[in-house]
C-alpha cells in the first residue's frame, strides 16, 4: 500500500540524514548522566532500616519523574521538528512535485509521512525509556510500578505533537509550523500548571484554563498519566494525601487520565489528522 | 462538459469522469481551461488537443501559464474553471496517472537516496511488478545518460545529472504520455543533443510527447506540432511546418522613397530589423520581380537574402511584449 512505501521512505530519510544515530548519542549521553546522578544520589543515602528503604525509593521515584519530565519535552520537540519540514519541506524543495504525480493520493502520501514519523518518534521514545529505565534499576535496584503505560503515554503525547506538526506544515512553511508548533505545546504546558493552580486554589476560573488548554492540546492530560504510571504506592498516597495542593504541582498526578478523556484524545489525533488530510487535499503544488 | 472541473478542488477526485469531447481520446485536451491566483490569471480558456504519438512543443514567455497548464493536467492544481483531460480521462484521474511521466521545471529528488533507489520509489508507486525493476531502472538510466552514477546518491550529483535522473524518472514503467517541462536548461550542448533521438524515440513507439522547452531550436528540431500560448491563451496551435512556412525576404537598400515601400507593400508585410528590409509572406519565385520593380523605382539594392522564418523569428512575432 502507498502509504506504508512513504512511510518507509520517512524512516530511510532518517536513517540516511543521521538521525538515528544523533538520537542514540544524545540518548547514550543523557543515560549516562542519569546514571551517574543515580549512583550518586544511591551513594549518598544511608543504607539498612524499612523506613529508609520507603525513603529511598520516593526519592528515586521522584527523580525519575523528572528526568522522565525532561525526556517527555525532548520528545516533544523531536516529534515537532521531524514532522514540520516533511511535508513543508518537500514542497517547498520540488521534491513532491515528482512524487504527487504519480498515482499516489493525497491522503496516501500524507498518512504514509504521519505513519512513518510515529514510527521514528515511538521508537526513540521505548528506546531510549526502556533503556532508562534499566540502567535506573541496575544502579539503585528501584523500578516504577507501570513502566509500559508510562511509555505508552509518552508516545501518545508525542502523537499528539507530530500530528499537531505535520498538520500545520500542509499549509505553512516548515520553520513557521515547527515554532508554532513549539508555541502551542509551551501554552498549553503553562495552561495546565495554572489550571493545577486554580485546582489548588479551588478557584473554578483559573481552574478552567487548565481543562480547556488540555482539550485543545491534550499534552498536559497524557503526560499526568505518564507521572501517575511511575508513581510508586507510597508517593501516590503522598499525592492523594496532599489533596488538591497536589494538583498544581506538574510532576504530580493523583489518578490517571480518565477513559473519556483517552477517548477524546484519540478523536483529537484523528481530528487533526483529518483536518491536515483535507487541507493538503486542496494545497496547490 | 466536465472533466476537472468547476467545483472539484480535490485534485485526487476530479469531477464525474466522462470520455473527452470527439470520441477516441487524444492523449491529451483542454476546452476552456481557466486557472486563477487570486487577481493574477494564468490561464484565460486555455483550449488544445494533442494527438497521440506525437512530440508537441508548448512555448510560450515567462508567465505564459505553460507550468500552470502542466500542473492541471498531472493534477497537481486544480483548475478554476473548464476541462481538462490525459489519454481521455479527467485530469489527475490516478489511472491517467498511472500512464504519465514527468520532467518538472524544478527538478528536484532525494538528495539521500542513490539513483537507482529514487527510481526503485517510483518503480513502487507506479505499481511495476517487482521482477521488472532492475531491467527498467537499468534501461532509464542508460537512456538519460548515467547508468555509471545510479549507485551514487542524488547529493553527489551535478544539476545535469539531477535532470538526466527526472528524465529517468519520467520515462519510467514506458509511460503513454511524457511532460518534460524545459528539459535540456541545464544540460550542456550535448546533452541537449542527446535528448533528440530520445524524444525521437518516445514518438516512434507511440507516445506522446509534451515539451515544455524555452529552447526554441531544440522545438524545432523534434517537434511535429506545436502551442505557442501568450497570457494564458493559445495564440497559435499547429504543426510546425505550417509555422514555419511562412517565407522572407531580406533586402539591404538605400534610397528607399515611397514609391519603393509602396511596390515592397505589394510582395509581402514590410518591416525593418537591423538594417534590413524584410518582406515576409514573399513567394520565392517572385524575388527577381521585386529587385527589377526596387531598381526601377531609383533604390539601391545592395544584397538580397532569401530565407525561411526560424521559430525564434515567428515565436516573436506571435508573442506581444516579450517577458514580464
Amino acid at each position: 500500500m502507498t502509504a506504508f512505501v512513504v512511510a518507509w521512505l520517512t524512516v530511510r530519510e532518517a536513517a540516511r540524514r543521521r538521525l538515528f544515530i544523533a538520537l542514540l548519542l544524545i540518548t547514550a549521553a543523557a543515560v549516562t548522566l542519569t546514571a551517574w546522578g543515580f549512583a550518586q544520589v544511591r551513594d549518598a543515602l544511608p543504607p539498612g532500616t524499612l523506613t529508609s528503604d520507603v525513603e529511598r525509593q520516593l526519592i528515586y521515584a521522584q527523580l525519575l519523574i523528572l528526568v522522565t519530565f525532561m525526556f517527555s519535552f525532548v520528545l516533544a520537540l523531536s516529534a515537532v521538528f521531524i514532522a514540520a519540514p516533511i511535508v513543508a519541506g518537500e514542497l517547498e524543495s520540488g521534491i513532491a512535485l515528482a512524487l504527487l504525480a504519480r498515482p499516489v493520493r493525497r491522503v496516501e502520501y500524507l498518512v504514509g509521512r504521519w505513519l512513518g514519523v510515529a514510527a521514528l518518534v515511538f521508537g526513540y521514545a521505548v528506546g531510549a525509556g526502556v533503556a532508562e529505565l534499566v540502567v535506573v534499576r541496575l544502579i539503585t535496584g528501584y523500578a516504577p510500578p507501570s513502566p509500559v503505560p508510562a511509555i505508552g503515554y509518552l508516545c501518545a503525547e508525542a502523537l499528539v505533537l507530530l500530528t499537531l506538526a505535520l498538520a500545520l506544515s500542509t499549509r505553512l512553511s516548515a520553520i513557521t509550523a515547527g515554532v508554532i508548533g513549539v508555541a502551542i505545546f509551551g501554552l498549553a504546558w503553562i495552561g495546565g500548571i495554572v489550571g493545577g493552580i486554580g485546582v489548588a486554589l479551588d478557584e473554578p476560573g483559573i481552574s478552567r484554563v487548565g481543562e480547556i488548554s488540555r482539550l485543545l492540546l491534550p499534552t498536559d492530560g497524557l503526560w499526568r498519566g505518564v507521572a501517575y504510571h511511575l508513581e510508586p504506592t507510597p508517593l501516590l498516597l503522598a499525592a492523594q494525601g496532599a489533596g488538591p495542593a497536589a494538583a498544581a504541582f506538574p510532576f504530580f498526578a493523583a489518578e490517571p487520565p480518565s477513559t473519556p478523556y483517552l477517548a477524546w484524545c484519540a478523536g483529537w489525533v484523528v481530528l487533526v489528522l483529518g483536518l491536515a488530510i483535507v487541507s493538503f487535499r486542496r494545497r496547490e503544488i | 462538459m466536465t472533466g476537472t472541473s468547476v467545483g472539484s478542488k480535490d485534485p485526487d477526485r476530479p469531477s464525474a469522469p466522462q470520455a473527452s469531447p470527439g470520441g477516441d481520446p487524444s492523449a491529451i485536451e483542454t476546452r476552456g481551461l481557466v486557472k486563477r491566483y487570486g487577481r493574477t490569471v494564468a490561464l484565460d480558456g486555455l483550449t488544445m488537443s494533442v494527438p497521440r504519438g506525437e512530440v508537441f512543443g508548448f512555448l510560450g514567455p515567462n508567465g505564459a501559464g505553460k507550468t500552470t497548464a502542466i500542473k492541471v493536467l498531472l493534477g497537481l492544481t486544480a483548475p478554476t474553471s473548464g476541462g481538462a483531460w490525459v489519454l481521455g480521462r479527467p485530469a489527475g484521474d490516478l489511472v491517467a496517472r498511472r500512464r504519465t511521466g514527468y520532467l518538472p521545471e524544478m527538478f528536484r529528488y532525494q538528495a539521500w537516496l542513490t539513483g537507482r533507489e529514487v527510481l526503485g520509489v517510483h518503480c513502487r508507486l507506479i505499481g511495476l511488478p517487482r521482477s521488472e525493476w532492475d531491467s527498467e531502472i537499468r534501461a532509464t538510466l542508460e537512456g538519460a545518460g548515467i547508468a555509471d552514477r545510479g549507485g551514487d546518491r542524488v547529493a553527489g550529483y551535478s544539476k545535469g545529472m539531477q535532470q538526466r535522473l527526472g528524465l529517468a524518472v519520467a520515462l519510467l514503467g514506458r509511460p503513454d504520455v511524457i511532460f518534460l517541462d524545459e528539459p535540456t536548461s541545464a544540460l550542456d550542448p550535448v546533452g541537449r543533443l542527446e535528448m533528440r533521438p530520445i524524444l525521437r524515440a518516445l514518438r516512434d513507439r507511440g507516445a506522446t510527447v509534451f515539451l515544455n522547452s524555452h529552447m526554441l531550436s531544440e522545438v524545432e528540431q523534434v517537434c511535429d506540432r506545436v502551442a505557442i500560448l501568450e497570457r494564458g491563451r493559445v495564440a497559435f496551435m499547429g504543426p510546425l511546418a505550417e509555422l514555419l512556412e511562412e517565407r522572407l525576404v531580406r533586402l539591404r537598400m538605400t534610397g528607399l522613397g515611397d514609391t519603393a515601400r509602396a511596390i515592397l507593400g505589394r510582395f509581402g508585410r514590410v518591416a525593418e530589423e537591423s538594417g534590413w528590409i524584410e518582406v515576409r509572406g514573399c513567394d520565392p519565385a517572385r524575388i527577381p520581380d521585386l529587385v527589377a520593380e526596387l531598381v526601377a523605382a531609383g533604390a539601391r539594392v545592395h544584397a538580397v537574402e532569401p530565407r525561411q522564418t526560424s521559430l525564434e523569428e515567428r515565436f516573436r512575432a506571435l508573442v506581444a511584449g516579450g517577458d514580464r
